[in-house]
């Protein structure tokens, strides 16, 4: 009787540790997930400013305009072009 | 001794202070199972509504991307400041100060706050940049706080403005592909109970009720390039005929994809705050037009399918006007006679009402109806309408004359392509669609082959220079098609002076890849022909799409006479702007 009883006490204490080691670890590893969830969140809108940032230097009208300007290139006129067909591409058709 | 004495000498105050103390004890015991048993939950929940607080957890919206990944709707991550009603009415003295960065004068705040008393949550200033949500903070005032929510941008502007569509300030789709696939793109947003101290500070996390989903990417078909040329050419050619409003539809024939889809007016979806809905219309779905002559090359397929007709068969055009049930039927020139292709090429409407009273009206109809007339085209934007194509039961002769070149019958752009498709596609139709396809698509056959090779044949003649279509052609490329100049139905009748300018056609007509239809309302300046209107912008993206997607070029060509001279044009054209 008193062999159990001691042994049941000593499993609540036990418990009772835990359930504090637990509770500790969950509050660390929750301040952790915040922690990485921003950082997450800060390499996502970087990512999106990015993508932003990469979609207006390379609008069509930006680059179309810069060509024109300030490389002065131009569409050739049709009969600048020359048309060179290989024999692979002459035989699909 | 005394003590105890003395208490055997008085029983009846013991007692009675016994009794007192113990009735006291029960009194707070009945109390304190009142409170604990039968008062919990009201208790608890009172207790929750001052310390525990669920905040929404946002998420970002998934990206639209272009058949080749590049970004065309991108959310990113803003601020937008909050309040805690009750708590900021209390602090009355930073109001100024508040007020002064979000620019919100006392009065207004003291409207709002009169709105929201008794709430838990109001907004201050929705998605502020992230230098004045710093200063806010910087305040430290009691009761404000930031929210994370996302806004989205659209690197393209007015390029895709109509074929994209937009969000509202909540990130839900509003118009187009953000509204039509709305349930893909959209982003749950998560639940969070947190504890929070007087102060409004979040101390603990008590659970996640709902976890953030962000929403999932969508690749759509359009390709951005091919885009941008369709909008640069359309704007320019709406501009150059002042008219009121047109639309360009670019479709790869051979999967059904959507390469391009632009409208004049145009709008930037950037830019939500001066939107009327005049303007974003996506008027190459939502607005419905009679197609005139482009109509023509369904009649003659209807014609070959028949057996009753071959291209060289002669049709009779003498006069150039054809008297059906009391109306007359007219053309711009009078030809005596034409070949079945020459109806095409020279757009005889006397001619292909002659060959549409020819024809069993149910099978006419049957072609119209499974070329996608009428009916949807399975894009599945918001608010496409289907146009009109009456069964063939009420059909009298002077409608199936008036049908025959594409009057008495409406379409929206996007149908024209559809059907026009089927005719590159070697006579399968296909649905029409604005996702990146990868399976090969299912369509239903409409035509043989063979009659697809002699329509595309007659639509080339269309777009020879003796054609009506000359101004559509490509270098270098051999193409297809028909032009087409509609009187405007209003109220008093057929207009006289407003048109709908049309073409459709395909390229390389050797090998059918792109089709694309353009439609101008209503120009004013410049001529209103399809051929002058129209037919130009197709041949400018066509030039430009077939070069840009490598598609070989089909038409024989001499050799350049001086090709070294040439070549050395091209180095003197560089050196030019550099003066």
């Amino acid at each position: 009787m008193g062999k159990q009883f001691f042994v049941l006490v000593a499993a609540v204490v036990v418990c009772a540790v835990a359930v504090v080691e637990l509770r500790h670890r969950n509050r660390q590893l929750y301040v952790q997930l915040q922690a990485l969830q921003s950082e997450r969140d800060a390499h996502v809108t970087e990512w999106g400013q990015l993508l932003l940032e990469e979609g207006a230097w390379s609008q069509h009208r930006r680059i179309e305009a810069t060509a024109r300007s300030r490389l002065g290139m131009d569409l050739p006129d049709p009969r600048q072009i020359v048309v060179i067909r290989s024999q692979s591409a002459g035989g699909r058709q | 001794m005394r003590v105890r004495h003395a208490g055997v000498a008085h029983p009846v105050r013991t007692w009675l202070v016994l009794g007192f103390l113990l009735s006291v004890l029960g009194l707070l015991a009945t109390r304190a199972v009142y409170l604990q048993i039968f008062n919990a939950d009201y208790l608890q929940s009172q207790g929750k509504q001052r310390h525990s607080r669920v905040l929404k957890d946002n998420s970002h919206r998934g990206m639209i991307l272009d058949r080749f990944g590049a970004p065309l709707a991108v959310s990113t991550p803003v601020d937008s400041v909050w309040a805690h009603p009750a708590t900021l009415a209390e602090n009355r003295k930073d109001w100024g100060r508040l007020g002064a960065l979000l620019g919100l004068s006392a009065r207004e705040l003291r409207e709002l706050l009169a709105r929201h008393e008794g709430r838990e949550f109001m907004y201050l200033r929705r998605h502020v940049p992230p230098e004045l949500a710093e200063k806010v903070m910087a305040l430290g005032i009691d009761g404000v706080a930031l929210q994370r929510e996302y806004r989205r941008y659209y690197p393209l502007g007015p390029v895709a403005g109509h074929a994209l569509g937009f969000t509202n300030v909540d990130d839900q789709g509003q118009e187009g592909i953000e509204l039509a696939y709305d349930d893909w793109l959209r982003a749950v947003p998560g639940q969070r109970r947190v504890l929070r101290d007087l102060h409004g500070n979040t101390v603990e996390l008590v659970e996640s009720m709902v976890l953030p989903v962000p929403g999932k990417d969508l690749q759509v078909s359009l390709d951005r390039r091919i885009q941008y040329l369709a909008y640069r050419e359309l704007k320019a050619a709406v501009e150059r005929h002042r008219a009121r409003a047109g639309s360009a539809v670019v479709l790869d024939a051979r999967s059904g994809e959507v390469l391009a889809l632009v409208n004049e007016p145009d709008f930037n979806p950037n830019n939500r705050t001066n939107l009327k809905s005049q303007v974003f219309r996506n008027r190459a779905v939502t607005d419905v037009f009679e197609p005139g002559s482009t109509l023509k090359p369904f009649t003659i397929a209807a014609a070959l399918e028949s057996g009753q007709f071959n291209a060289r068969s002669m049709i009779d055009t003498s006069g150039g006007a054809l008297t059906v049930n009391g109306r007359t039927i007219h053309d711009t020139h009078a030809y005596a006679a034409l070949t079945v292709a020459g109806v095409i090429e020279k757009s005889s409407n006397v001619g292909a009402a002659k060959i549409a009273l020819a024809l069993n009206k149910r099978d006419h109809y049957s072609l119209l109806r499974r070329a996608g007339f009428g009916s949807s085209t399975g894009i599945r934007l918001p608010g496409e309408v289907f146009g009109q194509l009456r069964s063939p039961e009420s059909w009298v002769p002077i409608e199936q004359a008036t049908i025959a070149f594409g009057y008495g019958i409406s379409a929206t752009p996007l149908q024209l392509a559809r059907a026009y498709a089927m005719l590159a596609n070697g006579g399968v139709s296909l649905p029409v669609t604005m996702l990146r396809q990868t399976g090969a698509p299912v369509g239903e056959r409409v035509l043989t082959e063979r009659t697809t090779r002699e329509v595309r044949a007659m639509l080339e003649l269309a777009v020879s220079a003796e054609g009506t279509g000359a101004g559509a052609q490509v270098p270098d490329y051999r193409v297809a098609g028909k032009t087409g100049t509609v009187r405007k139905l209003t109220s008093q009748g057929y207009s006289e002076d407003k048109y709908v300018a049309w073409f459709a056609g395909i390229a390389p007509a050797s090998n059918p890849r792109l089709v694309m239809v353009v439609a101008v309302d209503e120009p004013r300046s410049g001529g209103y022909f399809g051929g002058q209107v129209a037919a130009p912008v197709f041949s400018r993206v066509m030039a430009g799409a077939l070069r840009l997607l490598d598609i070989p070029a089909d038409a024989p060509r001499g050799a350049p006479s001086r090709p070294v001279l040439l070549v050395k044009n091209v180095g003197s054209a560089h050196a030019e702007p550099a003066q």
